[in-house]
């Protein structure tokens, strides 16, 4: 017997451009390859918040024990024909075993997902106000190294997109910044917040991770739901990933949801984005976190994302690796049969068929007419050229407008819905 | 009840024939017509964040006319959340009635009596006619009369769960204390459930994911329409004895024996 060593595939993250400065090439280079230059990613800046929350120390001793190889067509029957999904038998529908079990799992989501949510699906788009980023997080198109257009939106300019998109009849809305504090500071996403509440009726947030007492502030300013990726929750990959910045600060970033909801935040969201470690893991620690979480805070709403590695401007060759449609929707079954009361949000980072396909299953947020650059809705919304734009930080897969998404969900037997919010 | 008297539900003194309240939530906004028809309902609930759309289409604009709409307050964490959205429905033109829902578990969706007491209190001051979504607890269920609630819902079973009456001895417990009707919400699954429910003396059923989970919803609502009613005979009717052990012939075997 030969012995061939399966070799693991990686993606190639680091791009140089030839329009850094020397110095800002050779400290790029030093963060790459010297580890020793690189900050305690562990270590809190000094404004950072430490709540000393417990749920962190649960959800990464329950992930480093997590073998799913052990895992067997006997485990994951078993899980399949109980009643309620353990977290062992979430172990097991994520594991390799469940992979053959594929259509079994999709029928019982289906189930889940008709009793919480009936057939309904929401629609929403996201709104990027600025893409000045400090971090150096080597697959983001927003990295503070990658040669882009950098914009950041004036407040008559967030208002004139808000204005489009309301329009279009959106009446949800994700508002994104890319991670700089020093240029969109919480004043200027606050203001942005209170505009998206004259013309939205659900404002979310998606930017860098902040204070209890800022996500209060945001909070009054009429946001009540934030999502913080985590990316990945394996410290060892994550220190090789986030080389420079605040966002290289793990722990602060992990414990973001629950100071959103010590902040008054009513809904929380969680992601990794699949492609960047080990994808099983990854999916076990993303829902364990939302679950420890629930546990402590049950009346708040939880959602989770599913996004995998998508190119981006000046790197096309990123990719999601080992994580394939089957996986992503194992995944997301598991997801649904372990939190059916979890919303689920696919984004246009997945293709058409697959977006069709997976709203039937377990997806309960479906985002269109999207634009992640900056700008540029009135351009990609009615054709007519504005401005200067600002680059987008990846590459969406689904370009549909809302209209057309609307039509589509109603066509897969769906009911589209706008709003299921009040702002109290 | 004596013969030819109509037999109706009666809520904040508005009279219902119909004893089937239907949700409208959790299915395509154009099944909502056809399932008011074959339910026979006259009592449509819906939930006020999800009313609140500038959408082309709005929830409101498929409810047909002639039924009375029942806005609940979902989404509310606590007693003042539900009054404001109490209000907001009447601002939106959903009449005086309120399904007050609030929960303080985004899991179980499980009430909280506590605070739907306190809510029943301010919205019946203020003229409401307040039914609370509950969880079957005796003690709860008076201070919510005391509070002014027209009815109280206790939930039979985990809400979206189509278990049936979990609850049953406790929602049996309210049907023969409380002075108000009981209509029973939540976990009614089939229509077996639902007549048994009537058959103990509730007061009428409200049902949304048995129909929207269901193969045929317009039939389903059919079935359930029939099975309330004949829930509600059966109960008015008297139900026979039911021995704990052993039979009773209808004929006696010892007839034949002389004085």
């Amino acid at each position: 017997m030969t012995e061939e060593k399966e070799e693991k595939q990686e993606n190639q993250f680091l791009i140089d451009s030839d329009r850094l400065s020397e110095k800002a090439l050779a400290r790029k280079h030093q963060l790459e390859n010297d580890p020793s230059c690189r900050k305690d990613p562990m270590e809190y800046f000094p404004d950072m918040e430490q709540i000393h929350s417990d749920v962190r120390e649960e959800v990464i001793r329950q992930v480093e024990a997590y073998d799913y190889e052990q895992y067997t067509a006997v485990d994951v029957r078993r899980a399949l024909e109980h009643k309620t999904c353990s977290v062992e038998d979430f172990k097991a529908l994520l594991s390799p075993a469940a992979l053959p079990f594929l259509e079994e799992m999709a029928q019982k989501a289906h189930l889940e997902t008709s009793r919480h949510f009936g057939n309904t699906v929401y629609l929403f788009t996201p709104l990027y106000i600025a893409n000045y980023c400090e971090n150096y997080c080597v697959y983001c198109g927003f990295n503070c190294y990658n040669d882009i257009q950098r914009l950041q939106l004036n407040r008559e300019q967030i208002e004139h997109e808000m204005k489009v998109i309301a329009d279009s009849g959106m009446e949800e809305i994700l508002i994104l910044t890319g991670e700089s504090k020093k240029k969109s500071s919480i004043e200027y996403i606050g203001e942005a917040c209170k505009l998206a509440r004259k013309y939205f009726k659900n404002v979310g947030l998606e930017i860098y991770p902040v204070n209890t007492d800022d996500y209060r502030y945001l909070h009054e300013c009429g946001a009540d739901y934030v999502t913080v990726f985590q990316e990945t929750y394996d410290l060892t990959k994550y220190e090789t990933l986030h080389l420079l910045g605040h966002k290289r600060v793990w722990p602060y970033r992990f414990e973001a949801q629950e100071r959103a909801l010590m902040g008054g935040m009513r809904g929380v969201g969680f992601s990794a984005l699949l492609g960047l470690s080990d994808f099983r893991r990854d999916a076990l620690a993303t829902a364990l976190h939302l679950w420890y979480l629930q546990r402590k805070y049950p009346q708040a709403e939880f959602s989770l994302s599913c996004p995998r590695l998508r190119p981006i401007i000046n790197n096309d060759k990123i990719n999601p690796l080992d994580v394939g449609e089957k996986q992503l929707c194992q995944i997301l079954c598991a997801y649904r049969l372990f939190l059916p009361y979890a919303g689920i949000t696919v984004s246009s980072r997945e293709s058409k068929p697959f977006r069709n396909g997976i709203a039937r299953i377990c997806a309960t947020k479906i985002s269109a007419g999207v634009s992640t650059g900056i700008g540029d809705h009135e351009e990609k919304y009615t054709g007519r050229e504005e401005g200067a734009v600002g680059d987008e930080q990846f590459e969406i897969c689904d370009t549909r407008s809302f209209r057309t998404m609307y039509k589509d969900m109603a066509g897969e037997g769906l009911q589209p819905v706008l709003n299921d919010y009040l702002y109290v | 009840m004596e013969k030819n008297e109509e037999d109706c539900l009666v809520l904040g003194g508005h009279k219902f024939h119909s004893r089937f309240i239907l949700g409208s939530g959790k299915y395509s906004l154009k099944l909502i017509e056809a399932a008011v028809q074959d339910a026979g309902a006259e009592i449509v609930t819906l939930a006020v964040r999800r009313a609140n759309t500038k959408e082309h289409e709005n929830i409101l604009d498929y409810i047909p006319k002639q039924v009375t709409l029942l806005p609940n307050t979902s989404g509310a964490r606590n007693a003042e959340e539900a009054v404001r959205i109490a209000r907001l429905a009447r601002e939106l033109g959903c009449g005086d009635f309120i399904k007050i829902e609030i929960m303080r578990d985004s899991k179980y969706l499980l009430p909280d009596n506590q605070e739907t007491i306190r809510a029943t209190d301010i919205l019946a001051r203020e003229g409401f006619v307040v039914l609370p979504y509950m969880y079957p607890d005796l003690n709860a269920a008076r201070d919510l009369v005391s509070a002014g609630a027209a009815a109280v819902m206790p939930l039979a079973s985990p809400i979206g769960s189509n278990k049936g009456l979990a609850t049953k001895e406790f929602i049996q417990i309210l049907i023969d204390e409380i002075d108000r009707p009981v209509i029973v919400d939540a976990g009614i699954g089939s229509p077996s459930q639902a007549c048994e429910a009537m058959e103990m003396g509730a007061a009428a059923i409200m049902a949304n994911t048995a129909l929207a989970t269901a193969g045929n919803l317009p039939l389903m609502a059919a079935a359930f329409r029939e099975a309330i009613s004949a829930g509600r005979k059966a109960y008015l009717a008297g139900l026979g004895r039911v021995l704990s052990r052993g039979a009773a012939a209808s004929d006696p075997l010892t007839g034949f024996l002389r004085d």
